[in-house]
């Protein structure tokens, strides 16, 4: 990582404003962050009614279940989605077009270009995802409060933790999205990867040897659930720890991106 | 002054070589021709000058520098590889700014870039929907940028009209006038007469010929002179008798090779001989290109 250290005439700030330049001259960049409100605030406002209908079916042993908080912030399921394909494109939509041989005859140095991508996805993920989880559980207790049945607000135990958390989870999967950017190179396939790994590893683990229990505790889908519940999940005492093994799968993604960007012709 | 010396440079993909061994220097001040049949390897070559591509073996340096060393690199070399490497839904100036601001270019420069391709009235339009001459343009536009003194263009003309044909061909020509070593690859051997002062000549990813355009013509294309006479039949025998060979050419003249005008001439005034014209043909560009490159063609149609 001699690249980010040097002395270089042109400093890492200016390559990071020309990929912010790249990112926000593009509708496209406007259409998916449009549609990802419409769609996470949605799903949140939507999901209000049914919750709050099971709320009121419910037992007095299951209402001590009840978390009001994780049911506003669910909408990150598919608001990851949306935010991998963001963290995708920014990467892949420079192979389709052919302007990363542009990018990278502007930028030689390989690892300080890739580096601006990541800290341009990083920044822009982490902003949208924490106003888009703020604004979700503000909607959705709002809506809970009118139909009568408890809810949370910011003050109360582990709820800041939980919306902030799932924010900064947003994030994550914004990077682990542009490495498989990097290391496929096509929007396809890194999509096709991010959704089995955020969707289908999760939903096929019972058919997984026992041995992979442990590692499946640190995979992303599961890690998300854990970290937006206020009411302790006794399978993840500690969410933030599982967090912290995802980011650890993560970071190693990322590595791997960086070794391929440097080597690889374009 | 700023040279690109090209050192025993080797780029295989697998068994293929696509770039054998090949060593040359694009001298400032000149437009350098990069010529050879399609699949020579002189786009290869160019990714492996800007660093595109990591040679196999061998070295290229610019003014002594690795490309990826170059600490601003837009102000000292500028490319055009290809055309189509815009994002297509980004507008032709933003395309510039973002890579002016890349390298910490002023502002302005993407004005004067776009003024020197006379691109300012579609400035604000998205790349996708140029013609190939404009996005050509926006790529000429993209490589001035940083005011380089070393530019490269691939195939610059390629598909373009004969108007913006001639407006790259002019453009090379000046930006060479002004001090810049420029490098122009081209498959089109008669393209380059006409652009380039210094020829380097590949196939197969060997280099086939180094040299001036003159001397390249002058050592490849052997001249012949055409001859016209009222009594073709008489003077034929007399100029296979002094060592020339002659072959008949259209509308009953002679096609001589092998003297030159002065000699036949000579010849002429000597039988008492009247010639209506005498005229040196010289050999194309393409006739020597094709007579030089004749074995290193890669596909060759059958009965070529």
């Amino acid at each position: 990582m001699t690249t980010l250290t040097d002395t270089a005439a042109v400093p890492f700030h200016r390559t990071l404003r020309a990929e912010w330049i790249k990112f926000r001259t593009l509708r496209s960049t406007w259409y998916t962050l449009a549609g990802l409100f419409v769609l996470g605030i949605g799903i949140a406002a939507l999901a209000m009614d049914p919750a709050a209908a099971s709320y009121r079916d419910a037992t007095a042993a299951e209402r001590l279940d009840w978390d009001p908080t994780a049911l506003s912030l669910r909408a990150f399921m598919l608001a990851q989605l949306v935010v991998g394909v963001l963290g995708i494109l920014v990467v892949t939509s420079e192979y389709a077009t052919g302007m990363m041989r542009t990018s990278l005859a502007a930028t030689p140095r390989r690892h300080r270009l890739l580096a601006a991508k990541a800290v341009l996805i990083a920044g822009v993920a982490l902003v949208v995802g924490q106003v888009l989880m703020f604004a979700a559980f503000f909607v959705g207790q709002a809506l809970l409060a009118s139909y009568d049945v408890p809810n949370a607000s910011l003050g109360d135990p582990g709820v800041l933790s939980a919306v902030a958390g799932s924010g900064l989870y947003l994030t994550a999967i914004a990077l682990l999205a542009a490495g498989l950017g990097v290391i496929l190179r096509a929007t396809a396939g890194a999509l096709a990867i991010l959704v089995a790994v955020i969707f289908l590893v999760p939903a096929f683990a019972e058919l997984f040897p026992s041995w992979t229990q442990g590692l499946l505790d640190y995979w992303p889908t599961v890690t998300g659930t854990a970290v937006t519940a206020t009411v302790a999940d006794p399978d993840f005492p500690h969410p933030w720890f599982n967090v912290g093994g995802m980011c650890l799968g993560i970071a190693a993604v990322l590595v791997a991106a960086f070794v391929l960007f440097r080597r690889r012709d374009v | 002054m700023t040279t690109i010396a090209i050192r025993g440079l080797t780029k295989r993909y697998g068994p293929e070589t696509a770039v054998d061994d090949l060593s040359f220097t694009v001298e400032p001040g000149q437009v350098t021709g990069f010529l050879g049949p399609n699949g020579a390897g002189k786009s290869t070559t160019m990714k492996m000058i800007l660093g595109l591509a990591a040679p196999t073996r061998g070295t290229v340096t610019i003014g002594g520098r690795r490309y990826a060393d170059l600490p601003v690199p837009l102000t000292e070399v500028g490319a055009l590889l290809d055309a189509g490497a815009v994002h297509g839904a980004r507008k032709a100036r933003d395309h510039l700014l973002a890579l002016a601001v890349s390298n910490g270019l002023p502002k302005r420069r993407v004005d004067e870039a776009l003024a020197r391709t006379g691109l300012e009235g579609v400035a604000d339009k998205r790349a996708g929907g140029f013609s190939l001459g404009m996005r050509q343009r926006l790529g000429i536009a993209a490589a001035l940028l940083g005011d380089p003194r070393v530019l490269i263009f691939d195939e610059p003309v390629n598909g373009l009209d004969p108007e913006g044909i001639r407006w790259v061909r002019d453009f090379m020509r000046s930006l060479a006038r002004e001090g810049r070593s420029v490098l122009v690859s081209s498959h089109l051997m008669n393209e380059m007469a006409l652009t380039a002062d210094h020829l380097v000549v590949i196939g197969k990813g060997r280099l086939i010929a180094d040299t001036g355009m003159g001397e390249f013509m002058r050592s490849n294309g052997k001249g012949t002179v055409l001859v016209r006479t009222a009594e073709p039949d008489a003077f034929a025998p007399l100029l296979t008798a002094a060592g020339a060979a002659v072959r008949e050419g259209v509308e009953s003249s002679l096609v001589v090779s092998g003297m030159d005008g002065g000699e036949i001439g000579k010849l002429a005034a000597y039988h008492g001989i009247a010639l209506s014209e005498l005229t040196p043909q010289q050999a194309s560009l393409e006739d020597a290109f094709m007579e030089l490159t004749q074995d290193s063609i890669e596909y060759q149609g059958a009965g070529a």
